[in-house]
């Protein structure tokens, strides 16, 4: 089978590739683009550690084809660092409130809650939980992930 | 890179596409979303040799009205179903199912044409048309055909699709502004598939009896599934606790359920009875509310 040829943004860049059609997005950012930020854990759309944005809302990478993302923009966890190198609001809060221990599952929960909290600055703890119903997480038990929450929300608000 | 080989093709058309289908149907799969379809060849359960993406054809996404329906494309995403005023105000119904389907990152790519083509006993945009007495409009190469749900949904995962033929449209029937709906469901957690879901439109006479009662259940049996025996009972009756209760108990009569991993029969043929009379209660409490006695 021969390649095909994909343009897209990945993080502000232009990037044009020839893919095999087969290829999964998620793949594509690691292997090819070599992003190891976004984890793999189940690839059937399940534990939500893959979770990128494309063109701005949260989606699974494990369950697009690369090809699928021909002409899109693409935001990975390694989008969040600020220009100056320090870490987003969000990032800080997760490190501030012990809300990862192995750190698997973060990028996931990163992503789906950079683009929640853009939508909704000042969410319910209710909200919260619904949001990160997606996204699975081994070691936390998820109370400091929505203390984190709360802690950038307030950031940003302030 | 986890799927087996394919030829990949993506038409810019309804057109193009049905006329691919007529060309390689019997080998190939179409690939809307993905929500469902990816898994199945990241798992190499399903190997087509020609995979058919219709996620660029033009025309196939949107939601309008036409006469007593709202008419939504194929490739409409739950997300925009979920956002949508005009479904809310016409179909509440499905703006509280939707919200049910997957996750937030599923809703987003996941589509209504997806959904309906998919065939999970379980899903709820099946359970939701099933109760309206939807259609599903399909295309192929010679034309197109509408399709009632009891006709189209056959058992697990199984349609009365061809492999030449295409989900174009789905129609749902408006709901009449002095009706009352619910959509009630019971997963093991927000998101996941139901174990036992239930829709429900209500419509009262000036006397406040039931004047028309809609009625579908899913998860329970291989197809979504009409509950007419229970509709017949409640038109025409009061709203009392009596009746809610003899709902639920011909229900569990009704319903087949299966035992598996996530509930045994017993306890979904419970949860049928108790889920019916909690829809039909919320429907009708929003029925009464909606207008003045
Ligand atoms: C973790 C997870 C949880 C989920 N939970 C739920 C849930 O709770 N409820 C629920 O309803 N769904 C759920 N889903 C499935 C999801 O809703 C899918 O969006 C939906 O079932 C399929 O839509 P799709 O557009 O992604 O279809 P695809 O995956 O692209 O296709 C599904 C099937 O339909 C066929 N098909 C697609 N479009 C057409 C068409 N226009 N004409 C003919 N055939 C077509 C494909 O060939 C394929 O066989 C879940 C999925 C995941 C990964
Ligand atoms: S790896 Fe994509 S959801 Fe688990
Ligand atoms: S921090 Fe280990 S899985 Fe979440």
């Amino acid at each position: 089978m021969e390649g095909i040829k994909i343009h897209l943004k990945v993080n502000g860049q232009d990037i044009s590739r020839e893919v095999d059609p087969r290829l999964l997005l998620s793949d594509f950012i690691r292997e090819n683009l070599l992003l190891t930020g976004t984890h793999i854990g189940c690839e059937h759309g399940v534990c939500g550690a893959c979770t990128i944005q494309v063109n701005g809302d949260p989606v699974r990478s494990c369950l697009m084809l690369a090809v699928q993302a021909d002409g899109c923009e693409v935001k990975t966890v390694e989008s969040l660092i600020q220009e100056n190198g320090e870490l987003s609001h969000l990032q800080q809060a997760f490190s501030d409130n012990h809300a990862l221990q192995c750190g698997f599952c973060t990028p996931g929960f990163l992503m789906t809650l950079s683009s929640f909290l853009e939508e909704n600055s000042n969410p319910s703890e209710e909200e919260i939980r619904k949001c990160i119903s997606g996204n699975l997480c081994r070691c936390t038990g998820y109370s400091n992930i929505i203390k984190a929450v709360k802690q950038a929300a307030q950031t940003v608000s302030n | 890179m986890k799927p087996a080989k394919f030829n990949y093709l993506r038409p810019s058309s309804m057109e193009e596409a049905v006329h691919y289908l007529s060309e390689y149907g019997e080998d190939a799969k179409v690939l809307s979303g993905g929500q469902s379809l990816i898994p199945l060849l990241n798992m190499r359960l399903s190997t087509p040799k020609y995979l058919i993406d219709i996620g660029r054809a033009e025309g196939l996404s949107y939601i309008k009205e036409d006469g007593e329906s709202l008419v939504i494309g194929t490739l409409t995403k739950h997300t925009e179903i979920e956002k949508s005023e005009l479904v809310k105000g016409k179909c509440p119904l499905l703006s509280e199912a939707i919200r049910w389907v997957g996750h937030e990152q599923i809703r987003n790519r996941g589509t209504v044409g997806g959904s309906i083509a998919h065939g999970d006993p379980s899903a709820e945009l099946p359970c939701v048309l099933t109760a309206l007495r939807g259609e599903i409009v399909i295309v192929d190469v010679n034309g197109e055909e509408i399709v009632s749900p009891e006709d189209f949904f056959l058992t697990y995962m199984l349609t009365s699709l061809q492999p030449d033929q295409l989900v174009k449209e789905i129609r749902f029937p408006r709901i009449k502004p002095t009706c009352g709906s619910a959509f009630v469901e019971v997963a093991r957690r927000h998101g996941d598939f139901g174990l036992v879901e239930v829709a429900a439109v209500v419509d009262l006479c000036e006397d406040g009896r039931f004047s028309d009662v809609k009625l579908a259940i899913g998860g329970v049996n291989s197809v979504p599934t009409l509950l007419e025996d229970v509709e017949r009972l409640l038109v025409g009756k009061e709203p009392t606790e009596e009746i809610f209760n003899e709902a639920g108990d011909l229900t569990m009569e009704l319903v087949e359920p299966e035992s598996d991993l996530h509930g045994t029969a017993e306890y979904r043929r419970e949860l049928s009875g108790t889920m019916v009379i909690r829809a039909l209660k919320q429907a009708t409490d929003r029925a009464q509310g909606g207008r003045v006695m």
